[in-house]
């Protein structure tokens, strides 16, 4: 009746390399922050998967921290990429790069 | 009294302290207050130490004062130690004595001087390391004190740093002595190898048990050391050339401190030199050579301070033959009566020098006498005394000298110095006839000096005309009978004087007055407006025997073309192949260059073909 | 029952993340980002994760969410509307990108194929991952972690505070 860990790991690592995809590949710093989200909650599912099959409550904690830091993540991060859009016209991070070598 | 005597160290170091940070802040009479009162108050322990030291009966006239362990390193530990016995006090208390006039002179001659706060700090520094020196209780820190001097007069030979020639000459002094500092280094190493000691007592006591040519070489290196700081041949090049300092600190280095410290160390370490008869006899002859060589060079110089600088020269030469020839006692007695009347006679020439603001060629000076009778009257003193015309201080000290030399059968050595204080007579009478006789060359407005620069001088002068009767002919002698007892606690006795010579006596009396009357019949009668001597024997003597140029022909030129090749092997070979491993690192750098973009999409990237590889990894491990 | 709605909703998920990541416009992405956050919830749900699938839901669809809803709208509000340009300045970025992380999810996918311990279904107890033991731990054992991350979110609303004030 109850499903294997295993399914769960795997949609978990197809959704981390659908996140790790859409950093890569987009340039709007809007849609990115939206895909390292995608990542945390691919992160997320796996230690929830991993708690259930071993039975251990911490890893429930783990997800907790995880959502918390998330969110404060999210806070500075959208601060951060508002303040660039009002200096700047577009949005596209490959204009942001200022620290070439 | 132990622990006292560390105060004559402490005193000046504070003062110099205090003169260093609160100088700029601070007028030039509470400079002159701290600096006097530093030496002086150093100079009443000095005679504290030597009351005590004369109330112990002879056998136990020793102060020693162990303060704290300087290094535990090795088998045996380094303390820090002071040792006050009859010697060293004799030192301490011309250092601080004498020191302590010339400061209060110089408070008078250097108040015009911008660095006035400098030079006293630096005068203190001076004192310190001096005291440091002839206080030390073993080798280690006679070498710290030894080296201390050396910094200390290069401070002050290049007080004028804007002046070129100051600078060369504290640079030359510096070089010379630290050729010195380099054998006395090699000496204590040996030393401490050797025996593993470092301190007085134990080395002398055990010195006899090494092989005599380590015993040779001890003693040359130490003699070595001892020639650089007193400048004997062919060492002697720093001294004339240290004149460029202020005069004050001419009188400083040449009576009472820096170049007595080679007499000292020979004195000190005298049951090295004992037991290294060859090296003392050397000792002896380049003392004879260096007194007649120094003395004719001084015939021909023009500049006053040189004058006296090469009368230093000699001067130390009859010290270094007493003390080559193991006559410590008359050694360390003409280097008290020198302290007081070469300070005088610097300082009086300083006097003139200030009269005639800042003039030092003779030639332009003349008839002074009426100008500035006071300095006059004392230069005659110190001129008399070195002459060694009775009762004088230095007829009694150089006749102590030169009768021992004649008694122990050293006629050679007696010969060259009766020829050399009848040199002495000649050229310093020429130099009181040419500044003070006859007319005034130049047009000048010559004034005397003030009060506190005069009083030093008379003081002097007093200490110059009665320094000589601590030794009276006839086997009254204190100061033999002061270190005697002293030397013996280190070492065998060294021989007993012989009785004095009077045909000795007699003929140096000669002899000097010969060189006065000549001096008089050159310079005095007819008061000549120019060098009235010529020829070719003058020009070599006014060249100064040219040792300088030789040795700019054997060392300095051989070393600056050396330098020249070892410099273009260093830029065409050495600095290539490191060129090329520069440019090879930088070459990488460049090449690695795009990987920083800047795009955070791509280092995104990256870090996903990082995080890739550790999944292979983790993944396709068997 | 519960096979199928696992099913439906890693699908979802998997779908709305494709969405998140090609969506032309922001709002429509972050629509999809709350879809996906709604099946995580789900299969959180069906892991016995109760108090977490509520608050996956509530914290990160609600108030997560809301606040890139606002910072898109914002920006779109304006005139000039972020637009991404469409100048080629990475080459080889895009194909790169998909190639690597294929072979990420790829070794992925062959490690748990092969490690079959986790094929096999846990033992199932009825109260692991209740709120209730979920609290015990949180407020006993894990203290002071708890109350750490107290201090992260002071942090960032300190650190946003700053960054946001007039200049």
């Amino acid at each position: 009746m109850t499903l294997p860990t295993v399914d769960f790991l795997v949609v978990s690592a197809l959704l981390f390399a659908i996140g790790a995809v859409g950093v890569m590949v987009r340039k709007n710093p809007l849609i990115m922050f939206m895909a390292i989200e995608l990542m945390w909650n691919a992160v997320n599912l796996s230690l929830v998967a991993f708690a259930r099959q071993f039975q251990a409550i911490s890893g429930h904690i783990f997800v907790f921290v995880v959502v918390v830091a998330a969110a404060a993540e999210v806070a500075i991060g959208l601060i951060i990429i508002v303040l660039v859009f009002r200096h700047r016209d577009q949005a596209d991070v490959d204009t942001l790069n200022a620290m070439k070598g | 009294m132990h622990s006292v005597i560390v105060l004559a160290l402490v005193f000046p170091a504070l003062g110099a302290l205090v003169a260093a940070w609160l100088g700029p802040r601070l007028s030039h009479r509470q400079i002159t207050w701290i600096g006097v009162g530093a030496v002086a108050l150093s100079f009443l322990v000095a005679v504290a130490a030597f009351v005590r030291l004369a109330s112990l009966p002879p056998a136990h006239r020793l102060i020693q004062d162990t303060l704290f362990i300087w290094n535990r390193a090795g088998a045996t530990p380094i303390h820090f130690s002071l040792l006050v016995d009859p010697i060293s006090i004799l030192f301490m208390l011309v250092i601080t004595g004498v020191g302590a006039l010339i400061h209060l002179y110089s408070a008078g001659y250097m108040d015009d001087d911008e660095g006035f706060g400098r030079f006293f700090w630096q005068m203190n520094l001076f004192i310190v390391a001096m005291l440091l020196l002839v206080m030390a209780g073993n080798f280690f820190f006679l070498l710290v004190g030894w080296a201390g001097v050396g910094l200390a007069s290069y401070f002050l030979i290049g007080f004028w740093y804007t002046r070129p020639t100051a600078v060369a000459a504290a640079k030359k002094a510096f070089v010379v002595n630290v050729v010195g500092d380099v054998a006395l280094t090699l000496a204590i190493f040996l030393l401490f190898v050797n025996l593993g000691h470092v301190s007085y007592q134990t080395v002398f006591r055990q010195f006899a048990i090494l092989p005599i040519a380590t015993r040779d070489l001890v003693a040359a290196l130490l003699f070595v050391a001892a020639a650089a700081k007193s400048a004997q041949f062919p060492l002697h090049i720093w001294l004339p050339d240290a004149m460029e300092g202020p005069t004050p600190v001419s009188a400083l280095i040449h009576a009472a401190t820096m170049v007595t410290a080679g007499v000292y160390l020979v004195a000190r370490a005298f049951p090295i030199f004992g037991l290294a008869p060859g090296v003392a006899t050397t000792i002896a002859w380049i003392g004879g050579f260096t007194a007649l060589f120094a003395a004719t060079i001084a015939i021909a110089q023009d500049d006053i301070k040189r004058v006296l600088a090469y009368s230093t020269v000699s001067q130390l030469g009859y010290m270094f033959m007493a003390v080559g020839t193991a006559a410590y006692a008359a050694g360390v007695f003409h280097f008290l009566t020198h302290a007081f009347f070469k300070a005088l006679l610097f300082l009086a020439a300083g006097s003139v020098i200030h009269a005639l603001s800042g003039e030092q060629d003779m030639w332009k000076m003349g008839g002074l006498r009426r100008a500035i009778p006071l300095t006059a009257a004392t230069f005659l003193v110190g001129t008399l005394a070195i002459s060694g015309i009775p009762p004088f201080a230095g007829f009694f000290s150089k006749d102590e000298i030169l009768g021992g030399l004649l008694s122990g059968g050293q006629v050679g050595l007696w010969a060259i110095g009766t020829v050399a204080a009848g040199l002495t007579a000649f050229y310093m009478f020429r130099l009181y006839f040419v500044v003070f006789g006859g007319s005034a060359r130049t047009k000048s407005h010559a004034h005397e000096s003030p009060a506190v620069m005069t009083v030093p001088l008379v003081v002097l002068a007093v200490l110059s005309t009665v320094g000589g009767f601590l030794v009276l002919p006839g086997g009254y002698n204190l100061i033999e009978s002061w270190l005697l007892p002293a030397l013996s606690r280190f070492g065998p006795i060294p021989p007993l004087p012989p009785p004095t010579n009077w045909g000795a006596m007699a003929v140096a009396l000669v002899v000097a007055l010969a060189g006065v009357g000549s001096a008089w019949a050159l310079y005095g009668r007819k008061a000549p407006a120019v060098e009235p001597l010529h020829g070719p024997v003058y020009r070599f003597l006014k060249g100064k025997w040219y040792i300088d140029e030789l040795g700019d022909w054997l060392i300095v030129r051989p070393v600056l073309w050396l330098g020249s090749v070892l410099e273009r092997f260093d830029r065409k070979a050495l600095d290539s192949g490191f060129n090329q491993i520069g440019h090879l690192v930088a070459g990488w750098g460049e090449s690695l260059r795009p990987t920083q973009s800047g795009y955070v999409r791509r280092y995104a990237l990256s870090f996903a073909v990082g995080v890739m590889l550790v999944v292979a990894f983790l993944s396709l491990r068997p | 029952m519960a096979n199928l709605i696992a099913i439906l909703a890693g699908v979802l998920c998997l779908f709305m993340g494709v969405v998140v990541i090609s969506a032309k416009n922001p709002m429509h992405a972050v629509i999809a980002l709350v879809a996906n956050f709604v099946g995580l919830g789900v299969l959180f749900l069906l892991l016995h994760a109760e108090f977490l699938a509520v608050i996956e839901v509530i914290v990160y669809a609600g108030a997560v969410m809301v606040l890139f809803l606002f910072v898109v709208a914002l920006l779109m509000a304006g005139t000039r509307a972020p637009q991404e340009s469409r100048g080629k300045n990475l080459p080889g970025q895009v194909p790169l990108a998909l190639a690597v992380t294929g072979v990420f999810a790829a070794l992925v996918v062959f490690a748990l194929a092969v490690r079959t311990v986790l094929v096999a279904p846990p033992p199932s107890t009825t109260d692991f991952g209740s709120i209730t033991n979920f609290g015990r731990a949180l407020f006993t054992t894990y203290l002071l972690p708890f109350e750490l991350t107290a201090l992260v979110l002071l942090a960032a609303v300190i650190g946003v505070v700053f960054l946001a004030r007039e200049r």
